[in-house]
């Protein structure tokens, strides 16, 4: 079968979105703006219904049989997640609250506890906040740790020119960088970062928070050392994410947060930690979350990501011919391999005043800085950008209808 | 169309087409920079005081139209005010374009264009930008922000 011509019945997938019916002041709701945040299909929902409705206790706790059923079901969500990364180990998964903790606890438990005074994390200039803040609070903790930047070309792609400069310098412990733009769309070719920090002795994290509900990740085969994803992206819902690590780091690793389920004994002088996972999961987990993140990873195994893939592809081209016809429109980045994620201006209009005028119709788009105020700097966007971003229910007349609304606001703020 | 209208009312988009007072004052006595972080919006106000009362105001900035136009309606009200009947008009204004009401008072035959804001929750700090920097300018800070 010619995966890049699977099909997606997206009128079908359409149906499992009850939000999506919606309409808005009599037009139908026209959503693109999954970038920030999915919507979710029933299956998620009944999925977390039932956890509570059939399945619920604590996990990890009782010996009691409906505890039993719950830490067995737990688990199976980390299963879930381990089979989407292709990690080797299901002890390699640990289930946070998200990317944005995900990374949180890299730069806490692998910098404040194997980083070494004296070495550098790289990051990129396309960074979203997540993956920046947390590396300038290490660097201002007084450790020794610095930080350091890899640029991006004008087209909005990494520089992997600059990134060899900088690790060239021979003190990077760690790049830390996107796997996909959430401004740009830019996808960043992960494997050849990995190579090229690991030839420099270097480990490497990707915030795969976009990449991550657009395209096949294997962790095995980018020899990821760290990869973080969030449900929420995922059409699944909010407070619940994924940090993969290779092993051999989360048995090095000390703590993150302390607590219960994350020691092995406690007196009331020391504890000692248990092994990972859960030695980085203090405090009862997300449960209903993480059920609801099993749901729609068997939701989108279900529809195949090579055919959400070929879909998305579709998309970005069709957007790629219709968006720049607008006139006064700009588009912002132009890198080669990108994914549905759009930002631009508008000659006319800021980017708020076009958001507010395109949510009239109904269309839901971004605006602002999107959390990734140092890029729009970067690429001199001081008003910040719109952006519109797509989901597995993105249509071709959706793209279209929002061209046309882009037409309209220019008309009305001319 | 009509409720855009409300937010854009043509006072509004003429300000923003045509700020008025979009300059450095020579002779600033107070000023004040103000940011919305989210956005990227920001205002600058200076403020030229004879006697204790604003004689002079002026505005530099970047941002959408209704946090320009504003900016730009701002420096047309507050002239000969003191200093705390500016800072009351401040309150009026962010007050209205918080809830929609209209205070009396021949400034906001001008400033009434702003009450639009109330029915668009996510640009109420648009209009209110230029106003939190005023105050900060008349209390002596520095910065300013509208989040």
């Amino acid at each position: 079968m010619d995966l890049a011509l699977a099909p997606l019945d997206v009128q079908r997938i359409r149906q499992d979105f009850p939000i999506l019916s919606q309409t808005v002041r009599g037009r139908p709701l026209v959503f693109l703006d999954s970038g920030a945040s999915a919507q979710k299909p029933r299956q998620v929902m009944d999925a977390m219904r039932a956890c509570m409705e059939t399945a619920y206790a604590n996990v990890h706790r009782g010996a009691y049989h409906l505890s039993e059923v719950a830490t067995e079901n737990h688990e199976a969500s980390r299963e879930a997640a381990r089979r989407f990364l292709n990690a080797a180990r299901v002890e390699e998964i640990i289930l946070t609250g998200g990317s944005t903790s995900a990374i949180n606890l890299v730069a806490h438990s692998f910098g404040r506890g194997m980083l070494k005074p004296g070495q550098r994390v790289l990051v990129s200039e396309m960074e979203h906040h997540a993956n920046l803040v947390p590396w300038q609070m290490l660097r201002d903790d007084g450790r020794g740790i610095g930080l350091g930047f890899i640029r991006i070309t004008d087209a909005g792609e990494l520089d992997l020119d600059s990134l060899h400069a900088e690790l060239r310098k021979g003190d990077v412990g760690l790049v830390a960088v996107t796997h996909m733009s959430n401004v740009l769309g830019t996808v960043t070719p992960a494997g050849a970062i990995a190579r090229m920090a690991h030839e420099h002795g270097a480990r490497v994290l990707f915030d795969g928070s976009q990449a991550a509900v657009h395209r096949r990740v294997d962790v095995q085969a980018l020899d990821a050392d760290f990869y973080a994803f969030t449900g929420h992206k995922l059409y699944g819902p909010t407070g619940i994410g994924v940090l993969y690590a290779k092993h051999e780091l989360l048995e090095a690793m000390p703590p993150f947060l302390g607590g219960g389920d994350m020691i092995e004994t406690v007196t009331l002088e020391r504890s000692t930690w248990a092994a990972p996972p859960a030695r980085f999961e203090a405090g009862t987990p997300p449960i209903i979350e993480a059920a609801g993140m099993k749901a729609a990873i068997e939701y989108v195994e279900a529809i195949g990501m090579e055919a959400m893939e070929a879909h998305e592809r579709s998309l970005v081209d069709h957007a790629m011919r219709v968006l720049p016809e607008v006139e006064g429109l700009t588009l912002v980045g132009s890198a080669q391999d990108r994914g549905g994620v759009f930002s631009f201006s508008l000659d006319a209009a800021h980017p708020h005043d076009l958001s507010t005028f395109v949510d009239r119709r109904g269309i839901c788009i971004r605006a602002g800085r999107h959390c990734a105020e140092p890029l729009h700097e970067r690429l001199g966007l001081e008003s910040g950008s719109a952006r519109a971003s797509f989901g597995l229910y993105t249509t071709h007349g959706e793209i279209d209808a929002l061209a046309e609304a882009l037409r309209e606001a220019r008309r009305f703020f001319a | 169309m009509s409720d855009l209208l409300e937010l854009y009312p043509p006072e509004i988009r003429d300000h923003a087409r045509k700020p008025r007072n979009r300059r450095r004052l020579e002779c600033v006595d107070a000023t004040a920079r103000g940011d919305n972080p989210l956005c990227g919006d920001r205002v600058e106000v200076f403020l030229r005081l004879e006697d204790g009362r604003i004689a002079e105001a002026s505005f530099l900035g970047r941002g959408c139209d209704v946090s320009q136009a504003s900016a730009s309606m701002l420096t047309g009200a507050v002239g000969g005010l003191g200093s705390k009947a500016a800072l009351d008009l401040s309150e009026k204004v962010r007050e209205m374009a918080r809830i929609g009401t209209v205070p009396d008072g021949e400034r906001f035959e001008v400033l009434r264009s702003l009450a639009g804001a109330a029915k668009f929750p996510s640009r109420v700090k648009c209009a209110t930008l230029a106003w939190v920097t005023l105050e900060a300018a008349l209390r002596g800070g520095q910065e300013a922000s509208s989040e």
